[in-house]
C-alpha cells in the first residue's frame, strides 16, 4: 500500500468529521440538504471502506500503518490498520448506510441534529477501531459516547429520558473506569503506544506487573460495560429498546466495539508472555453467564425490543466466552458470527418498528412491563411521504421470519454458517483424539440451546404478530423503509453464499492477530514521510 | 505529598461513589463530579509527584529530575472531556425533571 491509498487509512475519520461540521451550518429547516450531506459522506465512508478491505483481503505485506504528524511510532499518534480494523470499518459502514437510508422515511426529522450526531457517531467508531494507541481509543471511545447519547435522546419522550439517563451515568462511570486503567497502565509502563506497550509488558519487573494486570483489568471493565456483559449489562436493554429504530439499528456495532477493542487487546498484550492468558477466567464465565441471561430475557420478554435487547447480549455473551476459550479456529467461526448477527440484529431492530406500527402500541405487553418500563407513550409521527410498498405484510413476514431463522442459526443463512463454523471447531478442538475441554462443551451447548430459545421467541412472536392478528391493520410501510432492513438481510445472504472466501478471511485476521510481532514490528518500523525540510536540504546538497 | 493526595483521592471517590447510589438525580451528577475529579488527580499521580520542576527536558537537564509531561497532556483531556459530557448530563437531567415532575433516577417519587 503506498501512494493516495496509504492516506485512505485516515479518511474513515476525516470524512464523517467534516460531514459533522458542513451539516452544523444548516439550518433544521433545509431537510433535504442536510440529509443528502450525511448520505454523500456515508456512501464515501462505504466505499473507502470497502477499498480498504479489499487492501486487506488481497495479499498484503502488513504496511496499514499510518504516522499522524509524521512522528515515528512510540513518540507520535498511530493509526494502524489491519485485517480486523478493516473488517469492522467495513461492518461499521454498510449498516451506517442502511440505518441512515432508514431514518430518512422519517426518523431523522423528529429531532435536532440527527444527521450531525449520526455522522459523529461513525468518526468515534472508525477512530476507535483504526486507532494505535490507548489514549487515542479513549479520546474516539468519547466522541462515540457523546454522540450516542444525543442519538439515544432522539425523538425524546419520557421513556427515552429516563432510558437515556441510565445509559448516560452508567458510560460516564465507564469512562472513568476507562481513565483509571490507562493512567496504571502508563504508570506501570512508561507507553499508552499499544504495540509499544505489548513490546514492553515482557520487561516489566514482576512487582510492577502485577499493577499493570490491575490496570488492564480496571480496562476492561470499561468495554465489559459497553459489551453487555452479566452483572454489567442491565442497561442495555433498556436503552436499546428505547431508542428510536435507526438508533439502535446503529447501537447494534457499539457493543460490537467493546468486543473488538477486548479482542486486540487481549491478542496483543496476552496473548504470550508472562501475563499470558490474564482475564480468560473472567471472559469465560462472564461470557457463560451473560449468555444464560441473554437467552432467558429472549424467552421472558413480551416486548420486541427488549427482546432484541436481549440478542445482543446473546451475542455478546457467545463472543465474550469464545474469548475466554481463546481457540484460533473457534475464533474465527465467531468473528463471522459476530458479522453475521450484527446485520441480524440491526436488519431486527428495524423491522420491529416497521411490525409494531401496525399495532396498537403495548397491547401485548404486559401491564407488568408497562409499568417498569415506561407508559408505552407512543410515538407520534406525521406520515412519512413516499413510495408505499406493495404486498407490505408478506414482506414483512418473510424479513421477520429470516431474522429469527438467523437469530436461531439455521440454515440457509450466514446465521447457520457462523454457529457451525463455531460448532465443528469446538468438537475439532486440539489433537485428534483429544477431548474438548468441559468449557467448550459448556459454549457448545449453550450456543445451541441460545439458538433453540430464539427459534421459540421467534416463533411464538411472529404466530401472535403475523398470524392471529386480530384487527388485521396493515401498517403503511414505505420502500425506502423495507428496502434497508432487505439490504442486511441480503448481506447475510451473500455471506452465507461466500462462505468459503469469508472464512478464509477470518481464519487470516485470527492467525495475523494471534502473532502479535507482526503487529509490533510493523509498527516499530513504520517510516516517516521525507519533509519538504530534509527534501530542499538533499536537492540543495545535490547542486 | 504523596500521603495527602492519596487520602484525597481516597475521601473523593468515597463521596462519589456514596452519591452516585443515591436516588436524586442532582446527587448523582455531583458524584459523577466528585468521581472525574479524583481520576483526575490519580492520572496527575501517576506520573511521580514532584513539585516544582518543569517538563522540559534541556541540555544538562537529567530526566529524573523532570515532571512527566504526558500525564499532563492525558488530564487535560480528560477534564475536557469530562466538562462536556458533564454539561450534556445536566441537560438531560433538566429535561428528565421537566417531563416526569420529579428528580428520582427513575422518574417516580417515592417520598411520601
Amino acid at each position: 500500500m503506498n501512494g493516495w491509498e496509504h492516506h485512505l487509512i485516515i479518511a474513515p475519520i476525516l470524512v464523517p468529521m467534516m460531514a459533522a461540521a458542513l451539516l452544523l451550518f444548516f439550518d433544521e429547516r433545509r431537510r433535504v440538504t442536510k440529509a443528502m450531506i450525511s448520505l454523500a459522506s456515508t456512501i464515501i465512508l462505504g466505499m473507502i471502506a470497502v477499498i480498504l478491505f479489499r487492501i486487506e483481503s488481497g495479499p498484503n505485506d502488513f504496511e496499514g500503518v499510518y504516522l499522524l504528524g509524521n512522528w515515528a511510532a512510540p513518540f507520535g499518534i498511530v493509526l494502524v490498520l489491519d485485517g480486523l480494523s478493516a473488517l469492522m470499518l467495513l461492518l461499521a459502514a454498510l449498516l451506517a448506510l442502511a440505518t441512515l437510508v432508514f431514518s430518512l422515511a422519517r426518523w431523522h426529522s423528529v429531532g435536532a441534529h440527527f444527521h450531525s450526531m449520526f455522522q459523529l457517531l461513525l468518526m468515534g467508531l472508525n477512530g476507535a477501531f483504526l486507532t494505535g494507541d490507548l489514549f487515542n481509543l479513549f479520546v474516539f471511545f468519547e466522541v462515540m459516547l457523546a454522540a450516542s447519547y444525543g442519538l439515544l435522546l432522539h425523538g425524546s419522550g419520557p421513556l427515552r429520558v429516563k432510558a437515556g439517563m441510565h445509559y448516560i451515568a452508567v458510560n460516564l462511570v465507564a469512562a472513568l473506569f476507562f481513565l483509571i486503567g490507562v493512567s496504571l497502565i502508563y504508570g506501570t509502563t512508561g507507553t499508552l503506544n499499544m504495540a509499544d506497550l505489548a513490546a514492553r509488558i515482557p520487561q516489566i519487573e514482576p512487582d510492577r506487573l502485577m499493577l499493570m494486570e490491575a490496570g488492564a483489568g480496571v480496562l476492561g471493565v470499561a468495554f465489559l460495560i459497553k459489551a453487555g456483559m452479566w452483572p454489567l449489562c442491565f442497561w442495555l436493554p433498556t436503552a436499546y429498546s428505547a431508542a428510536s429504530a435507526p438508533v439502535a439499528g446503529m447501537f447494534a456495532i457499539l457493543s460490537k466495539l467493546g468486543i473488538y477493542v477486548i479482542l486486540r487487546l487481549t491478542m496483543l498484550l496476552f496473548g504470550e508472555g508472562p501475563s499470558a492468558g490474564f482475564g480468560a477466567t473472567v471472559l469465560l464465565w462472564g461470557g457463560t453467564a451473560t449468555l444464560i441471561f441473554g437467552t432467558i430475557g429472549v424467552l421472558s420478554s413480551q416486548a420486541l425490543g427488549r427482546m432484541a435487547g436481549y440478542s445482543v447480549l446473546v451475542s455478546s455473551g457467545t463472543m465474550l466466552m469464545v474469548l475466554g476459550i481463546n481457540d484460533g479456529a473457534i475464533s474465527s467461526g465467531a468473528l463471522l458470527y459476530l458479522v453475521s448477527s450484527t446485520f441480524t440484529i440491526s436488519a431486527f431492530f428495524m423491522l420491529i418498528e416497521l411490525v409494531e406500527r401496525g399495532q396498537d402500541a403495548g397491547a401485548n405487553v404486559l401491564a407488568v412491563t408497562m409499568e417498569a418500563y415506561g407508559d408505552g407513550d407512543e410515538d407520534r409521527l406525521d406520515e412519512g411521504e413516499g413510495v408505499t410498498m406493495p404486498g407490505t405484510m408478506a414482506i414483512l413476514g418473510t424479513c421477520f421470519a429470516a431474522c429469527g431463522i438467523l437469530l436461531a442459526g439455521l440454515p440457509p443463512l450466514s446465521g447457520f454458517i457462523a454457529k457451525f463454523a463455531m460448532l465443528s471447531a469446538m468438537m475439532g478442538t486440539g489433537a485428534i483424539g483429544v477431548p474438548p475441554t468441559p468449557a467448550v462443551w459448556m459454549l457448545c451447548v449453550l450456543v445451541i440451546l441460545s439458538g433453540v430459545a430464539a427459534l421459540i421467541a421467534m416463533s411464538r412472536v411472529g404466530i401472535r404478530t403475523f398470524w392471529s392478528s386480530l384487527e388485521g391493520v396493515v401498517p403503511r410501510v414505505l420502500v425506502i423503509e423495507l428496502v434497508p432492513v432487505m439490504f442486511l438481510l441480503s448481506l447475510t445472504l451473500a455471506l452465507s453464499v461466500q462462505a468459503g472466501p469469508a472464512m478464509q478471511y477470518m481464519d487470516t485476521t485470527i492467525r495475523t492477530l494471534s502473532n502479535p510481532a507482526v503487529y509490533i514490528d510493523a509498527v516499530h518500523n513504520a517510516a516517516t514521510v521525507e519533509g519538504w525540510k530534509e527534501r530542499a536540504a538533499r536537492s540543495a546538497e545535490g547542486q | 505529598m504523596e500521603l495527602v493526595l492519596s487520602i484525597a483521592i481516597g475521601v473523593m471517590t468515597g463521596c462519589g461513589v456514596w452519591l452516585i447510589l443515591r436516588p436524586r438525580t442532582y446527587q448523582v451528577i455531583v458524584g459523577l463530579s466528585l468521581l472525574s475529579y479524583a481520576v483526575n488527580l490519580f492520572i496527575f499521580g501517576v506520573g511521580g509527584v514532584k513539585s516544582n520542576l518543569p517538563p522540559i527536558l534541556g541540555d544538562g537537564v537529567v530526566s529524573s529530575t523532570l515532571s512527566d509531561p504526558v500525564p499532563q497532556a492525558l488530564v487535560l483531556t480528560a477534564i475536557v472531556i469530562g466538562f462536556a459530557t458533564t454539561a450534556l448530563f445536566l441537560v438531560v437531567l433538566l429535561a428528565s425533571r421537566g417531563l416526569t415532575g420529579n428528580d428520582h433516577v427513575d422518574g417516580r417519587n417515592e417520598r411520601k
